[in-house]
């Protein structure tokens, strides 16, 4: 059976030109980069042109790009770092309702740690409202966190109005841009940006690396001690050929990738909400992510659209009720207002530049059986 | 995460649909928690002649509805109350322990279209 990946959201394949970029890292190039010797040496080059690459899309300087093992530990030291260092100045965050758990979750430690913390609510289509923003900063506000482009409904917020608020009162702004990074201009001077995480595998690179941008002079403090590595703020030894393969996965996706992906994405909206039953778009339609399409389906439950898609060879996803982790309905749904029972009928399908446009009819054809077959077993669909 | 026997209900799902003139509808579940199960039965001679289930829920959800349509058939009405939830996920060789709580409701459906129907004679 032919299989199609429709989750790119979650992760993506390896660009065979990163891996070709990463194998000679792996045994010949092995050196450590803080070594003295010829094969450190090596290894410290090859480190810091990939920093310089990564810096330049970012419009940063190469010593403002620290790297991590991914988005995760980014975001963790992002909120918990420049939290701690300056909570002589002040103890008070804001984050929206829409952040990944790994921010969630960070600030939800950050406050039993004794800092408060504000969850702003967004609106159906998932943007922060600007003005209630402003009016959230407060004399003792340190950090405004907000995510880039979402990870479930693709809403891209406006970096560059939020900045700009947080330049003017005086707070540092992090963002996390892991599904936007390389799909999206993103640039830390335009946007007023202090702090911005990004990782590898959303982008088609290697898994278990990440950076995060820190503008000179930021105050932060480091979240895993070591050896002086990455500027004092991450210690341990650097992973060279994922550091390689993340740099030259900057350059796989152009305007050309990014245009074919919107297409894609724009031929999923056209065909399934409206024409299918009880559906809908959730998430905005213009400032979206490119690869982006969420849709509800009343009467029917995410898990069965997924696990029914997948005997079919195509791999989408639900951010919904029913993962092996959690029975709870999506925290990102229920904060664009839908209501529980709308929100465990919702499924994600991502879109990657290899996908082909006979491969999405295809995926629109199997959701349309799919969600038939499943509304024919719904207590809620009268027979006809 | 499911076992085949749970796969195996989920896609080719025994008895599903509705008794129009059912003797006894059980409804169990709730929209919030994403599962809604309906069972239907018809009863001859105290046994369980027909009976059909409708389910809105995830993988889990459908395979019980299914399974336990199997079970009850043909059942005396004593017999199919004594269908435990246990009954139901050893008969799917297990289900995942986050989805014995929420998903398993089979057995509560087919013991109130029970009562439903005795409620009514």
């Amino acid at each position: 059976m032919k299989r199609i990946y429709l989750d790119h959201a979650a992760t993506t394949p390896v660009d065979l030109e990163v891996r070709k970029a990463m194998k000679p890292f792996l045994s010949d190039n092995f050196g450590n980069a803080s070594s003295l010797h010829s094969f450190g040496r090596d290894a410290k080059q090859a480190l810091e042109e990939s920093r310089g690459k990564i810096a330049e899309k970012l419009g940063a300087g190469p010593d403002e790009v620290v790297f991590t093992s991914g988005g995760t530990e980014s975001n963790n030291l992002a909120l918990k770092g420049v939290a701690f260092a300056n909570r002589k100045k002040g103890k008070h965050i804001i984050t929206s309702k829409i952040e990944h758990d790994c921010v969630l979750n960070s600030c939800k430690w950050l406050e039993n740690e004794g800092f408060e913390v504000e969850y702003l609510d967004v609106g159906r289509e998932g943007f922060v409202n600007l003005e209630v923003l402003g009016n959230s900063i407060r004399k003792d506000t340190v950090l405004v966190s907000i995510i880039h482009g979402n990870n479930e409904v693709g809403t891209i917020q406006n970096l560059k109005e939020i900045g700009k608020i947080c330049s003017e009162r005086d707070v540092y702004f992090h963002t996390d841009a892991c599904q936007s990074f390389t799909k999206v201009p993103l640039d830390v001077g335009k946007h007023n940006l202090d702090l911005v995480t990004i990782n590898s595998h959303k982008i088609y690179g290697p898994k278990g690396v990440g950076a995060l941008f820190v503008r000179k002079g930021t105050r932060i403090i480091p979240w895993q001690h070591g050896g002086g590595h990455e500027f004092n703020k991450r210690g341990g030894t650097e992973n060279i050929p994922a550091i390689v393969g993340f740099a030259k996965a900057t350059e796989v996706t152009g305007e050309k990738e990014i245009q074919h992906m919107t297409g894609l994405r724009d031929r999923l909206i056209a065909g399934i909400p409206g024409e299918f039953p009880d559906s809908w778009l959730n998430g905005p339609k213009e400032n979206r992510l490119c690869n982006n399409a969420n849709f509800s389906f009343r009467h029917i439950e995410g898990e069965s659209i997924v696990l029914r898609m997948d005997q079919k060879g195509i791999a989408v996803s639900t951010g919904s009720a029913c993962s092996s982790h959690s029975l709870e309905p999506s925290h990102v749904m229920i904060a664009i207002g839908l209501k529980p029972e709308e929100a465990h009928g919702s499924v994600r399908i991502t879109v990657g530049k290899e996908n082909t446009m006979e491969e999405i009819e295809f995926a629109i054809e199997s959701l349309r059986e799919v969600t038939d077959g499943l509304r024919k077993m719904s207590p809620f669909v009268k027979n006809v | 995460m499911y076992s085949d026997k749970v796969i195996d209900h989920f896609n080719n799902p025994r008895n599903m649909g509705e008794i129009s003139d059912a003797d006894g509808i059980g409804k169990v579940g709730n929209k919030v928690c994403g599962d809604v199960m309906y069972i239907y039965i018809k009863v001859k001679d105290d046994r369980i002649a027909d009976i059909k289930f409708k389910t809105m829920g995830c993988a889990a959800a459908i395979a019980t509805s299914s399974i336990i349509t199997e079970l009850a058939k043909g059942k005396t009405l004593d017999e199919a109350m004594k269908i435990t939830k246990k009954d139901v996920s050893d008969s799917l060789e297990g289900l995942p322990p986050i989805k014995q709580h929420c998903s398993n409701l089979a057995a509560d459906g087919l013991h109130k279209a029970i009562e439903d129907y005795r409620g009514k004679r």
